[in-house]
């Protein structure tokens, strides 16, 4: 056996020392195993809007009054929405999955907590958002490299564990709730996909109606976008301290509920 | 003495219908018990609430003194349970799905124990295989396998052994029984009465959500199951003889004899009635004709 092997070994046995590292290994191990579909394929998705969207848009549109790049401005909100994305497909389709293949009774025949089960599975779809959202990062640098010099990286880490963390959440609520695919997608593409699109990703708000402005203040993801990218450019829409009260307050919600949901067994013990 | 499992008034009602309706039941540790019933009885569902998975409306169940709800984290700790559905993660290969099934007990190197597993299941040449790669009777086998990767004092296993070959079912149930050899519990669900019969010492029956009966399987055999059984094809059965059809498929019906002095008196009366006989035999005595015996006595 190699090093390498013993290493690998080590670190399987070290993470299947408490039964909800188990999970956590075994959500992280689930999207691996796949991860054309839930890492390479995303990554080059938000790539092809950079690519898109900054060619058509870059002469047209004038953000932060051209202190910066129109392709720069899209590159953090294209990685956040990757990431927010990615946390949300992560926790729902895996809920999903094992509830119509019914394999979801494995985790709850062992003895894990309500808050072991839910920590596993939003973490796993944390870690699958970010590595997303590093790739996206990685990969568009080669088109914006001027967004490399970020100005705060602590609000950035800090948007960004917040940003996956709600959409991570949303997703088990998601998965929990929805009894078929169906469900799921249109909680997908009726919910999530609206709010982010429409959260700032592809501009800066001000370049918008009256209305529109105001209706995006009341888009939680508006802010996660928002918050994100003051850490790169020390510019933003609004306070960032504004942004970081209402994702803190809205996880704390949502975390708070969620945990509710799974102590009660909500659609999941009858 | 603590008993493995502890059931006390029981009940739990889904709409309108009363799946289990005021239960009370023992199961001493060391028994192989057998819990029998049509489909409906609720069987899995008191199965569901001795997991976990199902909430009682009222009652109580205990594993060895553990309260499944107060303290169900060492409850579930102490119970495996092979469930009746065929499912599987097909992600993972089986060696894969049984570690990780160890690891949610929070059991770590458990390789030796999941070797004899996977060597008692006959599934070590598919160690490395995906569980979407198995016939219906492997991933049965690995439903089974997963029960036993904590070593629980208390299995379960409902309905084990459907779509499982002859073979592989005789190597599975030697397995089970060494289990209880060695002191396992074991509480068995199944359709193959003749499986309750050779391994179960107590049964309990159940129907509409209540036990109508429970005893050691020799009783029940003893009180409920004619000593002589024939199996008779006829047009009809004298109306005198009516109550003593415990079955009947078309024009085969199969009647429940005393003794042999009661089949010259069947004969008789067939004569009586001119009643033509197909064809007669007569069959021995088993737990299907309790078993019909009773679910036809509690209407």
């Amino acid at each position: 056996m190699s090093v390498q092997e013993r290493r690998a070994g080590r670190f399987v046995r070290s993470m299947m020392a408490r039964g909800w590292t188990t999970l956590l290994y075994k959500e992280l191990l689930r999207f691996w195993k796949v991860s054309f579909q839930t890492i390479a394929a995303p990554i080059l998705t938000a790539v092809l809007y950079l690519l898109i969207f900054a060619h058509v848009l870059s002469t047209r549109v004038s953000v932060y009054g051209d202190r910066v790049s129109y392709a720069e401005f899209l590159v953090p909100g294209l990685v956040m929405m990757s990431v927010l994305q990615n946390s949300f497909a992560n926790t729902s389709s895996s809920l999903i999955q094992s509830k119509i293949t019914g394999n979801l009774i494995f985790v709850l025949l062992p003895p894990l907590t309500p808050a072991e089960l839910y920590f596993a599975y939003v973490l796993a779809a944390m870690v699958r958002g970010i590595v997303v959202g590093c790739g996206v990062f990685v990969v568009t640098l080669a088109f914006a490299p001027g967004v490399a010099a970020v100005v705060h990286p602590l609000w950035v880490l800090a948007f960004l564990l917040l940003g996956s963390l709600i959409l991570a959440t949303l997703g088990v609520i998601a998965g929990i709730w929805a009894d078929k695919f169906d469900q799921l997608a249109a909680f997908q593409n009726f919910i999530i996909v609206p709010l982010t699109f429409l959260s700032g990703v592809f501009y800066s708000i001000h370049s918008l109606p009256d209305f529109w402005q105001r209706a995006s203040h009341v888009n939680p993801f508006f802010y996660m976008i928002d918050g994100f990218r003051y850490g790169f450019f020390g510019l933003s829409d609004v306070d960032p301290q504004a942004s970081l009260a209402v994702v803190v307050g809205f996880a704390v919600v949502l975390v708070a509920l969620t945990l509710n949901l799974f102590s009660r067994g909500w659609k999941l013990r009858h | 003495m603590t008993q493995a499992v502890e059931i006390e008034s029981l009940a739990r009602r889904f709409g309108d219908v009363d799946a289990l309706a005021g239960v009370d039941l023992t199961v001493a540790p060391g028994e192989f018990f057998g819990l029998l019933g049509p489909n409906g009885a609720g069987k899995t569902t008191l199965i569901s609430i001795l997991a976990g998975l199902t909430r009682a409306d009222r009652g109580r169940v205990r594993i060895l003194g553990h309260d499944v709800v107060d303290d169900y984290r060492v409850a579930r700790r102490l119970l495996g349970v092979v469930p009746q559905e065929l499912v599987f993660d097909p992600f993972f290969t089986v060696r894969e799905t049984l570690t990780i099934q160890s690891g949610y007990f929070g059991i770590r190197g458990n390789d030796d124990w999941i070797d004899e597993i996977l060597h008692h299941l006959d599934l070590t040449s598919k160690a490395d295989a995906n569980m979407r790669a198995l016939s219906g009777g492997m991933k049965r086998r690995v439903l089974v396998g997963q029960a036993l990767v904590h070593k629980p004092p208390l299995i379960v296993l409902d309905e084990p052994t459907a779509g499982v070959d002859v073979e592989l079912r005789q190597s599975l149930w030697a397995f089970i029984r060494k289990l209880n050899a060695d002191g396992h519990t074991i509480i068995l669900t199944t359709h193959y009465l003749e499986e309750a019969e050779a391994l179960c010492g107590r049964i309990a029956m159940m129907k509409a959500g209540r036990i109508v009966a429970l005893d050691t399987t020799r009783n029940l055999l003893a009180r409920f199951a004619a000593a002589l059984t024939v199996r008779v094809d006829v047009a009809r059965v004298p109306e005198d003889w009516r109550e003593r059809v415990v079955r009947e498929s078309g024009s085969v019906r199969y009647l429940g004899l005393a003794d042999y002095s009661e089949l010259e008196q069947l004969l008789a009366a067939l004569r009586r009635d001119g009643i033509a006989i197909g064809e007669l035999a007569l069959t021995d005595t088993d737990l299907e004709h309790a078993f019909l015996n009773i679910m036809g006595s509690t209407a």
